[in-house]
């Protein structure tokens, strides 16, 4: 698959967070304290995802002109895409994995994301049970 | 209506222990199972002796060992000191070997083996320096003399974060996919049941205090020997961690267990088991 290809397909699987989220009710339950807007950054391209009160209402895709959000977490195409193999390899299992061998970048302000923890990783992995 | 159900029970019996730790008295809350060879197991940073659970109910082990849990004060069942309210806790090389000497010598265990996990296995690699005589053997689970950080500790104890939900979201990511939901949830249970600041401190030797890189070259595993045992999915103790650390160790025994990660004992027991009985059964052979 082309670098391009990869951005779409990553990209398309999270446009799909808001169906996805919404299916799990348990997810929205544990997430009912987090209303924020923060990016998935695939390659060079943003999607900015609003979350309402653990629901994921809606997925916008970049660029965006002077959009703020609160943070963002940044990786490549072929990295999300091994993050989100059902099973995935030891090494890119996890968020924090990637981010501590630089293969995913966390910025932004790191309050919300870290009280929100297992919420966030849980929303950013939930492409995974379209694999 | 009376019911009809009748308890059973697990063949572990718990006491608390009351010992002198660091000059300070302590209540130690302690359990055990089986007899002949004692095996102290050390839990992980921030956790407790649950973790070790399936070890105390093996049958299999407790045959031939006598298996020794306990929680560290401030851990678990275990109370923190007197006066623990104005200070802050932070676990030290030196606090820690000499807990586990002290328990050892109150407990009069007689050349004990020790297994430690995480912490615990960073902890067996300074009783394997400096005290190598008073083991019959030492088991290092996810064990390495150094690792890279990967996240500011200062986020496990601000009142703007649950710190037992940052602590076990943060260590969620450290087991394998393969082990079982159930065996993962409970896991990350115990690290939300920490106490405040608790897994901060422990990262203290971790982190800062207990770096043994300068340290290892001097472990002889003639008089100890030295099993080393690292889940492929531990990313906090690699893989690369551990054998970077083994390469400088002659004899240290190596084994890179597949489908588990950070929590070997408590996160899949069954998988842990085909890799731990072996090297108790080598221990046993050797006694």
């Amino acid at each position: 698959m082309t670098a391009e290809a990869n951005t779409d397909r990553v990209i398309g699987l999270f446009e799909r967070l808001p169906a996805l989220v919404e299916a799990n009710a348990d997810l929205v339950k544990r997430g009912r304290f987090l209303t924020t807007d923060f990016a998935l950054v695939v390659g060079a391209t943003p999607l900015l995802v609003r979350v309402e009160a653990g629901r994921v209402t809606s997925v916008a895709r970049g660029p965006f002109l002077l959009r703020p959000w609160t943070f963002s977490i940044t990786a490549a195409p072929e990295t999300w895409l091994k993050l989100l193999k059902p099973v995935p390899d030891p090494g890119t299992h996890d968020l924090m994995a990637l981010s501590k061998v630089g293969l995913a970048r966390i910025e932004g302000n790191l309050q919300p994301f870290m009280a929100n923890l297992q919420v966030i990783k849980d929303i950013v992995t939930a492409p995974r049970a379209l694999m | 209506m009376k019911s009809s159900q009748k308890a059973t029970f697990e063949p572990i019996s718990g006491r608390y222990a009351h010992l002198t730790l660091s000059g300070r008295p302590h209540r130690l809350y302690i359990e055990e199972a089986g007899s002949g060879i004692p095996l102290v197991c050390l839990h992980t940073a921030g956790a407790d002796g649950r973790q070790f659970r399936h070890i105390l109910n093996d049958a299999t082990i407790t045959r031939d060992y006598r298996v020794i849990v306990f929680d560290m004060p401030w851990h678990g069942k275990s109370l923190p000191p007197t006066g623990f309210e104005t200070e802050e806790y932070q676990l030290t090389t030196a606090s820690y070997t000499q807990m586990v000497l002290d328990v050892c010598d109150a407990l009069e265990l007689e050349r004990p083996v020790v297994m430690g996990c995480s912490i615990g296995g960073r902890l067996v690699l300074n009783l394997a320096a400096d005290h190598p005589e008073r083991f019959r053997a030492l088991i290092g689970l996810e064990s390495a003399a150094h690792q890279q950080p990967w996240y500011d500790t200062e986020w496990l104890h601000r009142p703007d974060v649950h710190g037992g939900e940052v602590c076990a979201a943060l260590v969620s990511g450290m087991m394998a996919p393969q082990s079982p939901a159930e065996s993962r949830h409970e896991t990350l249970w115990m690290y939300k049941c920490g106490g405040p600041g608790i897994f901060k401190g422990d990262l203290y030797f971790y982190r800062v205090d207990g770096d043994l890189r300068e340290k290892i070259a001097r472990i002889d595993t003639a008089r100890c020997p030295l099993y080393m045992l690292t889940g492929e999915y531990d990313f906090s103790c690699t893989p690369e961690d551990t054998q970077r650390t083994a390469a400088q160790i002659k004899g240290a025994d190596v084994t890179i267990m597949k489908e588990l990660g950070h929590f070997p004992m408590s996160e899949n027991p069954a998988q842990f088991r085909r890799y731990i009985l072996p090297v108790l059964e080598k221990i046993k052979a050797a006694t």
